[in-house]
Parts: C-alpha cells; structure tokens; sequence
C-alpha cells in the first residue's frame, strides 16, 4: 500500500501576534480552551494513517518541545516512524542552502530512511478537522505530481492575504498560483508531492540559489509539474493575527462551528493534562461558553473561552474574553474583550476592556 | 529489591451497588466526573511513591484491565516493578479463583517474593480517599510492627456496621471484632493494611492449609496474629475517608466531592488524582444554561439547568431539563423538558424528552440504564 510521510515546516508562516508571540512560537499559541494551532496539522496527519512525522522549527521552539514531547498524545511514540522535531542544527561545512532548503538540505535522511513515496506537506496556521486520505487517493488516481489542498472561503477576509490563491480548470488542473484578493479559492499550505520528485526539486532549488522550495520549487515551475488541486470541505479557519485569533475563537461559541471543528469527524488530540472536571460553585453564572477542565468558577462568564485551570472568584465577570491556561480573576474584577495569556493574575476589582476589533492582550504571567 | 510492594484487592462484585456492577467490577465503577473509584486507591500509591504494585483482579474484569493498561496514567509504566494484573490462573499443581482477600495474595506469592520486599500494602480499590501511605510506613518500621491497620474514628452509633480495633493506650491492637454489637472503641479498621512481608507470609502459608479457613483478611489473618501475640498497632488517619459499597454511600461520597466536604477535593494540585484521559474537546455551556455547585467534565453540551451534580464526558442536556442532586455517567443523552433529581444514569442511557425521575430524600437514589429506564416508561414517553 502506497503511503504518505509528514512535515510541518514553520520555517516560512507570516504571522502578526505581538505579544502572544514573543516567547513562543506561532505553532504553539493556544486555541479553543485546550489546543494548540499545531495540534490540528499534527492530529490531521495521524487521522490520515500519518505514521512519521517532521517538523521544520526555526526560532522560539521551547513551548513546541515541551508541548509535543515525544508525540505520545498524538500516538507518534513508535518503534518506526514517529516524530521527528527538527530545529536549525546544521553542521554541513558545503551547504549553500537558504531559507527553508536549509531545512530540506540538512535533514535528507529523514525523507530517504522512510518506506513512505509521498509527503504530505502543511503549515500550522489552516485550522481544520481535515481527513486527507481522499485527497491522497485523488493524487495517485490522476497520478499528480503535486496536489494542493485549497479551500474556498467565499468571504474574504484581511487574515487571508498573506496566502496565494488557485487557479484551476474545470478538471481540477491548476494553472495559476497567485496573489489574486478577489480569488476565494485560497491555497490552505497544505499539499501531497511524490517524494523523489521533492528531493530532485531541493537539489534543483539549491543549484539556483533559491531561498523558499515552495515558491521556487512548486509555484515557479507550475508549467512542468502536474498540479492539481483538491478542496477541502467542511470548516476551516486561517489563524496569523490577534484580530483574526479573536475572531476565530469566538466563532467557536455558535454550536454548530464548535461541533463541526471537534465532534463531527475525528478526534482533534492535543497534550493531555491531569485536570480534574471543572467545578462550578455555588455563585457561578456562565453562559455561552466554553470550558476546559480544571477551572473553578464562581463568578460571571459570557461568552468567553477559558482554557485549563482558570479560576474566577466570585463577583468576576469575564465577557467576550479568551483566558488562557491558569489565570486568576480575583473577585470584583470586569474584563471585557480581553485575551490573557497564561498564568496572569488579575487583582481585586481591576477593570480591562477592548474592543471587539482591537482586543486587549495581556502577556504571560503578568499581575494587574 | 523494593522496599514495599502494594497489593490492590480489585477483585469484589459489590452486589449492593445493583445495576452500577452488573456489567464491570465494583473498582471500575465511574466516579467523579472523570475517574474511576480505583483511581483513587491508584492514585494514593502513585503520590505515596508506592511504585510496585499487583492489581488483583477476578470478577468481570474487562473494563478494569483495560483501564489499568501498562500504568501509564499513574506513573506505572516501568521496567523494574510498576503495576501487574494478577488474574487467578491455572498451573501444574491446580490452581483455582481467589476464594478469599489473603487467598488471592497467597496464590501470588512468587509475584511478591520476585521484588524481595520487606513490608507488603495491602490495599482494596473500592475506597475513596486520600492517603499518603509512605506515613503510615514510616509509623510501621518506627514500631517495629509486625502488621499496621489503619484506623479512622467513626461515630459511635456507626461503629457496630464496621470492623472494630479495640487498643491499648499506644494504639497497640489487642483485638478486632467485626461488627460488634457493643463497640467497645469507635476506630473503624480502612481495609488499609501494612505487613512485614516475612511474617504475613508465615500466616498465608499456615492460613492456607486450614481448611475452615474462610481465607480473609479480617476474619482470619489478623485475628490469628493477634493470638499469636505479635506487634500490630493502629495508624490513625483523620483525612475522609468513604467506602462506596452501596448506592447510597456511592451517591454520598459523589455529593461530598462536589461540596468538598470533610476534605475530599477534586482540585488539589499537591494530592492529583490520575486516570486514563479521554483528550475530549472544552465542554459547551449554551446560552441557556445555568450550573451550579456541580463538577463538569469535558465533551458535554450543556443546554439545561444543572445543580448540586456530577456529570461525565459526552454528557447532552437539553434546554429546559433541570438536572438535580445526580450523577450522570458518559456518553448520556438528556431530552429536554427533563426532570432528573437523585438519580444514577448509566453510561450510553438515552432519556426522552419529558422524562420525570424524582426521588425522595428517604429513598436510595434511583439508578438507570437504557434497559431500566424501558421497563419504567410509559408508552407515552412520560415517566413514573
């Protein structure tokens, strides 16, 4: 049976998050009361019988390790295959890769040791509940040498500037990568190439001196290569600013997003953690909400998100807010439109609100 | 070697938890919210560094083996030691099902004897409480007992339902009796016992040629140590302490955790409980819900009214169901315009909308199943 290996290359993500960012890289901000972005990229490769799996991490990758680990969460802890995190450790006195060929360059025996003929490629910010063992079936039937996951989005949003837009004809063959706005039919990162062909194509990008395989190695020789594309159905969402941090958090509180994201398909995994069921006490009123285990609550909270471990004394209120991992909200405090980041601990009867635009954030174990 | 080894007695059918045992055994029973009440016992060996240790299992023991797995929830999986499902088992000279507490450590000597222990725990996983049994240790070798009970202090009109230590001054046992109907002391023996190794294994060997014997613990082993005159002190724990053997004191014990009364918590970052995690997603709370003094755990959609409940993973309530003083089990779908008020639901039970289940203070909390709740609906839909 043919089969697909797995990277994660955050070498080339844009991303805009200020201080959620500063300590951490963008793969492993927090989503959705439990998650890590990575988390859907990872759990999308297992579900798809990904049983090898690379990730390409330049900077900040500290939160990554521990998060990941040996990838147990995520049954990658295997005998063959498994997880492979793989940070800028290049000892190679000829290389004279740039940018992510680097990466490529420098880490050949992960591609070569492997049984697997494919690689399915993907970045961390295309936040879905995606099973890609279809797409692969597709890519072997029409015999593709690279096929891109694209994703209509109909409405197109500042958060998905940065990526380019498909192009295709009524077979599905693409014709044109671009940076079209008015195009909705954006290009999710994600694609399955044959594996020989990605080797040739990094030794070509490196001859020439070039800085990015997928420009230079895929978009730049769309006229040699067969590429098609595949679209990917059902939610989806693109996560690379606080703005749209926000509002894809909050889009999660209609049930109906919540459950297409998490309940519908497979099992999105993510690091566990020994936390007891949340405790509601005696003055809690929540609404509207989502809420990860090992909270306390006993204050008010609507329509917000709070991830694993917050605890709300009574006489908080926390609205249309996102707090994240261990945070306390001492009693009397009001926080509206508010993103904190972990461990922060709001002081008695403080008062912080944003606006729904521009929330405001609070970095990691501040005390207000 | 290991210093002390534990032995988990998980074996009982607790017949008096009804329907909650009919189907898995009494330790693999669901309990608060998230675990299971042989998580608790678990647990209490993994913060006590208690790190060797043989589950001793015997009716319907699926679940239960699965649950246990190689350890790994608990710290458990190692390669010297960590836990072993010890099953009865057949050999070349017989062999049979653990008729009795000791019987089923006498028929795993070798296991025991592989680690060369000096002191053996035995515990049973049908408790809950939160014990730190390395304290209870460090009494037993500072006595130098021969065998360490531990003991807690029941009220004195509760004392003729347990097994009774009456003690010298220095908590010195000089007798046990089971049951009594005049309790001449209220320390209730936990079912907690630490014994030199050398000496327990003496008795289990002589125990286990008596033919009349009725192979247990509390009926036979201790009572014969203490004709023999050996060292055995009480070890006296002031913590909470709950055996779960009935509906009611199952219930109860639920109810104690949600108020975290007599020191039972859910949420002690110091005394964690660990228990095979299901990674499910934050539960949902709709906009027309209300939750109160009750402990939620994640998967749920929550569109009701809940008060003074447990509710486990993959729980759904409907809008305008009022869930009240009751323990809801995984995977339980909730109709709306429900009323539940102490009642046990059982895993996968899918209650109609319009269901009605009250039960009175005076009455045992009603437990339900899908088969349960068949027999019992009208075919209206209505309840009781």
């Amino acid at each position: 049976m043919e089969k697909m290996m797995g990277l994660i290359n955050l070498d080339h993500e844009h991303h805009v998050f200020n201080e959620l960012a500063y300590f951490r890289n963008n793969a492993s901000l927090p989503f959705a009361g439990r998650y890590r972005l990575i988390d859907f990229a990872l759990s999308n490769m297992v579900n798809s019988n990904i049983q090898e799996v690379a990730v390409f991490v330049r900077h900040k990758y500290r939160s990554l390790l521990d998060h990941i680990g040996t990838g147990e969460n995520w049954e990658l802890d295997r005998r063959n295959g498994g997880m492979f995190i793989l940070p800028p450790d290049w000892n190679d006195p000829s290389d004279r890769s740039k940018g992510d060929l680097r990466f490529f360059h420098n880490n050949r025996d992960y591609f070569h040791r492997s049984k697997s003929q494919y690689v399915l490629v993907s970045g961390s910010q295309f936040i879905s509940n995606a099973d890609y063992k279809e797409a692969f079936e597709y890519h072997l039937e029409r015999n593709a040498d690279v096929t891109l996951i694209s994703a209509d989005v109909e409405d197109v949003q500042p958060e998905h500037y940065p990526y380019f837009r498909v192009e295709a004809d009524d077979s599905g063959w693409v014709n044109n990568i671009t940076n079209d706005q008015k195009n909705s039919e954006l290009f999710t990162g994600v694609y399955i190439i044959n594996k020989d062909l990605l080797m040739d194509l990094v030794d070509e990008c490196i001859a020439y001196n070039k800085d990015n395989f997928f420009v230079y190695g895929i978009k730049e020789k769309l006229s040699d290569l067969k590429i098609q594309k595949y679209d990917h159905k059902g939610y989806s969402a693109f996560v690379n600013t606080i703005e749209s941090f926000y509002k894809q958090n909050m889009k999660l509180l209609e049930e109906e997003n919540y459950r297409d994201l998490f309940f519908n398909k497979n099992l999105v995994r993510t690091k566990n953690s020994s936390n007891p069921p949340v405790k509601y006490c005696e003055h809690a009123v929540v609404n509207h909400s989502l809420v990860a285990n090992g909270c306390v609550i006993d204050g008010n909270v609507e329509g917000s998100i709070l991830f694993r471990g917050v605890n709300i004394k009574p006489g908080a209120t926390v609205k249309n807010s996102i707090i994240m991992q261990r945070c306390t909200i001492e009693e009397g405090v009001y926080l509206e439109n508010v993103i904190l980041d972990k461990d922060v601990h709001v002081s008695k009867d403080q008062k912080i609100i944003g606006s729904k635009e521009k929330p405001y954030v609070v970095a990691k174990r501040q005390v207000i | 070697m290991k210093e002390c080894v534990g032995m988990l007695l998980a074996g009982g059918e607790g017949k008096r938890l009804g329907a909650l045992t009919h189907k898995g055994a009494k330790p693999a029973v669901p309990f608060g919210g998230k675990y299971r009440i042989i998580d608790y016992t678990l647990s209490n060996c993994t913060n006590s560094g208690i790190q060797t240790l043989g589950v001793l299992t015997q009716y319907s023991p699926l679940e239960l083996n699965r649950h246990i797995g190689n350890g790994k929830p608990w710290d458990m999986d190692k390669k010297s030691g960590g836990v072993t499902v010890l099953s009865p088992y057949t050999g070349k000279t017989g062999g049979d099902w653990y008729s009795g507490t000791a019987d089923a450590i006498y028929q795993n000597i070798h296991f025991v004897d592989q680690f060369n222990p000096e002191y053996v725990l035995v515990i049973s996983g049908d408790h809950i409480y939160q014990m730190d049994y390395q304290k209870m240790l460090n009494q037993h070798k500072e006595s130098e007992a021969d065998a360490t009970i531990s003991v807690i202090e029941v009220p004195w009109e509760d004392a003729s339902r347990f097994g009774i230590l009456n003690v010298s001054e220095n908590d010195r046992i000089y007798e046990f009796e089971e049951k009594p109907k005049m309790p001449q002391s209220n320390l209730a023996s936990m079912g907690i016992y630490i014994f030199t190794w050398e000496k327990l294994k003496a008795y289990l060997l002589e125990d286990a040629c008596n033919k009349m014997s009725s192979h247990d613990f509390g009926k036979d082993i201790i009572p014969m140590m203490l004709q023999d005159n050996h060292k055995m002190f009480a070890y006296r724990f002031n913590g909470y302490w709950k055996d779960v053997g009935t509906v009611k004191s199952y219930w109860e014990a639920n109810m104690d955790l949600i108020q975290e009364k007599s020191g039972i918590t859910s949420n002690d970052k110091n005394w964690k409980t660990y228990t095979k995690d299901s990674n499910l997603p934050p539960h949902y709370i709709s906009q027309h819900a209300s939750v109160n003094n009750s402990l939620i755990n994640s998967g749920c959609f929550i569109s009701g009214q809940i008060n003074n409940s447990v509710i486990f993973r993959n729980v759904r309530v409907e809008q305008e169901s009022v869930v009240n003083q009751s323990i809801i089990h995984p995977q339980v779908s909730i109709g709306s315009n429900c009323m539940l008020e102490r009642v046990i639901v059982m895993e996968n039970t899918v209650i109609p909308d319009g269901t009605i289940l009250q039960i009175g203070e005076d009455e045992d909390p009603l437990v339900i199943n899908n088969e349960i709740l068949g027999g019992m609906l009208t075919p209206t839909g209505s309840g009781k």
